[in-house]
């Protein structure tokens, strides 16, 4: 099981703005190791966020995004203690979920 | 002793675990959400990855903003944002011309989410970054050049 992400979510004025700090190393398949060796592709290919159950937004990442992936979005609605769910899967199959209460 | 009973068992005991598999998410029953787009991510260039999410030609537009540094010391890490004013943006996607593959996220916001992303990518050398938006069914982009003084791959 990967790190616990961190996630910061505010309300302010009717909207909410999540974000979120993936622990994942996110390599490319490009890269190369110590003895010449290609280091195979291993990142993040998709992430959902829900409040209260909803789904506020869908993400699919590329090898492009950097390591410890950084995610920033907004909705509308949302109030202080709602919850919110942020979970991803990567190309292995591994998957990570965490709440947290909207502040 | 009933010899097929045993192994009429045993199969069951087989879909059994399947099925618990299933449950336990391993095996995921397709969400609302879309498979991960392999053709788009894969692609070699920004026309096959227009290509591949269905994005035929884009207009240029003015009404959205790709905020990010004009040069970037490290393209490991380059911080890259999304913003625009137009109301009911379907999708965001963010491309880097010269990484091998040009794609870098899609995101798809439901009603209510806005038309506003922020993330960080990785860029192997100085090159243009699109942000493209689908609207009302239509596609809008538009682009920005960022220069990088040390690559994010391999180095």
């Amino acid at each position: 099981m990967a790190d616990p992400m961190k996630i910061r979510a505010s309300a302010k004025e009717g909207v909410t703005e999540v974000k979120v700090l993936m622990s994942h190393e996110m390599e490319t398949g490009q890269r190369k190791d110590s003895s010449g060796n290609l280091v195979p592709a291993h990142f993040i290919t998709e992430v959902t966020a829900e409040h209260n159950g909803k789904q506020v937004l869908a993400a699919q990442f590329g090898t492009a995004i950097s390591k410890n992936p950084y995610l920033a979005f907004k909705f509308k609605g949302g109030a202080k203690g709602d919850k919110l769910a942020v979970s991803w899967v990567d190309s292995k199959g591994d998957k990570r979920s965490d709440e947290v209460l909207i502040g | 002793m009933n010899v097929q009973r045993r192994e009429a068992l045993k199969a069951g005991g087989g879909l059994g675990l399947f099925g618990l598999l299933a449950a336990a998410g391993l095996i995921t029953p397709g969400q609302a959400r879309a498979e991960w787009n392999k053709s788009a991510f894969d692609a070699k260039t920004i026309e096959e990855t227009l290509k591949a999410l269905g994005a035929g030609k884009p207009e240029n537009s003015t009404d959205l903003q790709l905020t990010a540094p004009d040069i970037a010391e490290n393209g490991a890490v380059v911080p890259v944002g999304v913003v625009s004013t137009l109301a009911g943006i379907e999708a965001i996607a963010i491309l880097v011309e010269k990484n091998p593959n040009p794609l870098a996220a899609s995101f798809l916001l439901p009603a209510g989410t806005e038309a506003y992303v922020q993330t960080r990518v990785k860029m192997g050398q100085t090159s243009d970054v699109y942000a493209l938006v689908k609207v009302g069914g239509k596609f809008l982009m538009t682009k920005k050049e960022i220069k990088v003084t040390l690559g994010g791959c391999g180095g």
